[in-house]
């Protein structure tokens, strides 16, 4: 059965990011060029662009986070949209309201653009598909599946420190199984082009199949970490930490969390990322994380550019 | 009524008879094929050229949603569906609410359906009390009241001694146990086949493990119980190689498919389509593969609808929180003729699944063109092709993955005990 996709408008240009699986290079790579003009132009001191003047971006937060709404919103005000955040939590759908019909209430009020966070794999792709014509909807993390925006911010962050992709090798470490961001992360890695790229962690934290993403699997952290270029740390939820899949998050410092211990088995300037929040001494020490190689705040900023440069985009795309 | 049936080419799965011939009712049963019986007076003459005249399908699963969830489909909704696919028989589980687990049930939905006067609703009752998988029911007067087998549906057993009681009292009757095996355990919340596509989907996967951990307890069961044990919807290739060595050791064991397994695999879920969220889920290649295989060798004793009608509200959600199932009374028989096209099949083998093999699981009297039988026909024209429109499907139940597929085969006329109850022109 064929699928168009639907992230893609006739022309084969964004109508919605939803995930980075199946965007082609020249996509990803406009994606990062684009914000770095807008990173660039931060440091002249301009703080608002008249892109999406009279535009409404909609932040609709199914699942909690500050954090990355924070950012989208901060996006969209300097490129002079109105944004209306709501956090929409189970009281809602209690009183027996859909997600559709929450949807289409919020298309009444004349949204330009979601930006949609789902604790249920998919969803955006489901409101992607009921939206009108003319709305564009971008994922910011839908249960385990991704966080297309998470990922192409990471690739800003690799570029900006190491120019090239096509001689990297990049290792992914910790709960890969219930992680969006390494899903997207892997994507965007493998499709511009990095060689290698390796995932770490123990057996339960590890998907089915995960090596037909086109990754290598490690179960010990100083194989695995053995002259990479790049350490990206995932974070380790406190509900994976007691029992069913580890016993314990002393014993998953002690073999998976990121000391500079371990870190000197990559290269010597190998670079250190994690999408946050940090559980420091969980899967990364304190001395990593505020370290010489640690990128972690840069990653931040280069997040509202690259959030900038996708709203950008998808405005300009009809 | 005195019925002839001109013309028809009459497949006799069961025999393997394959003729054009002219087929004679009287009293609701087959009395003559070929030439009509002395004094026989045709009171209605059914012209049955380029159909093929087939035995009504048995159907080993289908959920009617009574009692209990009438605003998903009803009685009459599903018993027309059911007779506009060419069902003449089918098997309806317990997982109603209540649960078929009291007699008084069970006669209700009987009288129910005999008042539709349409297909015949063969009722499996429930295993447990209120499905609850601890206390036994009360099977023998289920079975008095019209039960044909017993089954647990989808709901774990409390522990194995639970499983353990329920066959051996079963076995005492000789009554059929019809069991999914699912580890609940191992199936974890997952909501499809644990594999490559559920990893990049990052939806939570259901392991074959849970299969097959399941059927090897059930099989060991089977062993100590000597109970007669139906295994519902087997999904995986470890699964029916399973199924295979029991049945090589002579255990008392059959199994069937639901269709859409036939046909579909985890590929097709596509970009979340919640019209493949199936129970059990849709799986590899390898696995249709090997359910194709299976079918061939005799592995698979027959192929179901599993037909369970859901309403858009409950399609209409985020994959894990959709619902599960598909509508399938009216597409087993074009589904079928698929997969005996794709597999080069002769007709009357293909058939067999869904008529003749299918009742002699459901132990009925049905899915035979005999002389004496009851007339339950299933008259269609197999070169007619259709597209699969959701709206225009009879049963209340819209869900289906095969939504604006191109079919072939569309049943003409169905007949249940001589009487027509579907005709299209």
């Amino acid at each position: 059965m064929a699928h168009h996709h639907p992230q893609l408008n006739q022309h084969g240009e964004l109508q919605h990011l939803l995930t980075i699986e199946g965007l082609p290079a020249p996509i990803l790579t406009q994606i990062l060029d684009k914000a770095e003009s807008f990173v660039s132009m931060s440091d002249h001191d301009v703080k608002k662009l008249p892109i999406l003047t009279g535009k409404s971006v909609f932040n609709l937060f199914f699942e909690n986070s500050t954090r990355t709404r924070t950012t989208f919103e901060i996006a969209a005000k300097r490129l002079s949209a109105d944004v209306v955040n709501l956090n929409i939590n189970a009281s809602s759908t209690s009183k027996g309201e859909t997600l559709l019909d929450t949807i289409h209430n919020l298309e009444a009020m004349h949204a330009d653009m979601f930006v949609v966070r789902h604790a249920e794999s998919g969803a955006p792709f489901l409101i992607a598909r009921h939206v009108a014509p003319d709305v564009h909807v971008i994922n910011a993390g839908d249960g385990r599946h991704a966080h297309p925006t998470q990922a192409l911010l990471d690739m800003y962050t690799i570029r900006h420190y190491k120019q090239d992709f096509s001689n990297l090798r990049v290792a992914i470490v910790g709960d890969i199984l219930h992680s969006r961001v390494a899903r997207s992360q892997i994507h965007a890695l493998t499709t511009l082009g990095v060689p290698e790229v390796r995932v770490i962690g123990p057996k339960t934290l590890m998907p089915t199949s995960v090596e037909k993403l086109g990754v290598h699997v490690y179960h010990d952290m100083n194989q695995g970490l053995k002259d990479v270029d790049v350490v990206i740390m995932l974070r380790l939820q406190n509900e994976r930490m007691n029992g069913a899949l580890l016993p314990s998050a002393q014993e998953f410092f002690k073999y998976y969390g990121l000391t500079l211990d371990k870190l000197a088995h990559a290269k010597p300037d190998a670079i250190v990322m994690h999408p946050g929040p940090m559980n420091r001494g969980v899967e990364i020490d304190s001395a990593v994380a505020d370290g010489a190689q640690s990128v972690i705040l840069p990653q931040v900023t280069f997040g509202i550019a690259v959030r900038m440069a996708v709203m950008a985009i998808l405005a300009g795309n009809r | 009524m005195n019925i002839e049936i001109k013309n028809g080419r009459l497949i006799d799965p069961a025999t393997g008879l394959d003729r054009v011939a002219d087929l004679f009712i009287a009293n609701g049963r087959i009395i003559a094929i070929g030439a009509a019986p002395e004094d026989f007076y045709v009171e209605q003459a059914i012209d049955a050229t380029g159909l093929i005249v087939a035995p009504g399908l048995v159907d080993l699963s289908a959920r009617l949603r009574e009692p209990g969830f009438e605003y998903k489909a009803t009685l009459e909704s599903e018993m027309q569906a059911a007779v506009a696919g060419g069902v003449t028989s089918l098997a309806c589980p317990p997982d109603t609410d209540p649960p078929l687990d009291e007699p008084g049930l069970v006669e209700m939905l009987k009288h129910r359906a005999r008042q539709l006067n349409q297909a015949n609703v063969y009722p499996i009752g429930a295993l447990t009390q209120q499905l609850q998988g601890k206390r036994l029911t009360e099977m023998a007067e289920l079975h008095d009241a019209g039960c044909v087998a017993f089954s647990q549906v989808d709901i774990p057993f409390e522990n194995n001694l639970a499983l353990l009681r329920s066959l051996q009292y079963a076995a005492t009757f000789g009554f059929p146990v019809w069991l999914r095996p699912r580890d609940h355990g191992l199936v974890a919340g997952g909501v499809a086949h644990d594999g490559e596509v559920a990893t990049r989907m990052g939806l939570s996967g259901i392991p074959v493990i849970a299969e097959t951990v399941a059927l090897a307890t059930m099989l060991l069961l089977v062993k100590a119980t000597g109970a007669r044990v139906h295994f519902c919807r087997i999904s995986s290739a470890s699964g029916l190689e399973m199924v295979r060595d029991a049945k090589r050791q002579g255990l008392p064991v059959s199994c069937d498919v639901s269709i859409n397994h036939i046909h579909l695999t985890d590929l097709d879920i596509g970009y979340f389509d919640a019209h493949y969220h199936l129970v059990p889920p849709l799986r590899s290649h390898r696995d249709r593969d090997a359910i194709r295989a299976a079918l061939l060798d005799g592995t698979i004793d027959a192929i179901c609808s599993d037909h369970t009608p859901v309403d858009d509200d409950g399609k209409l959600l985020p994959f894990a929180e959709s619902e599960p199932g598909a509508t399938g009374l009216e597409l087993l028989l074009p589904l079928t003729l698929k997969w005996a096209e794709e597999a080069g099949l002769p007709l009357p083998q293909a058939l067999q699944k869904i008529t003749s093999d299918a009742a002699r699981v459901l132990n009925v009297v049905a899915g035979k063109l005999e002389i004496g039988a009851p007339a339950d026909l299933c008259l269609f024209d197999p070169a007619a092709e259709w597209r699969v429109e959701p709206k225009q499907l009879k049963s209340q139940g819209k869900n289906t993955p095969f939504a604006g597929m191109q079919m072939r085969g569309k049943v003409r006329h169905t007949l249940v005990n001589g009487q027509s109850v579907y005709q299209i022109g």
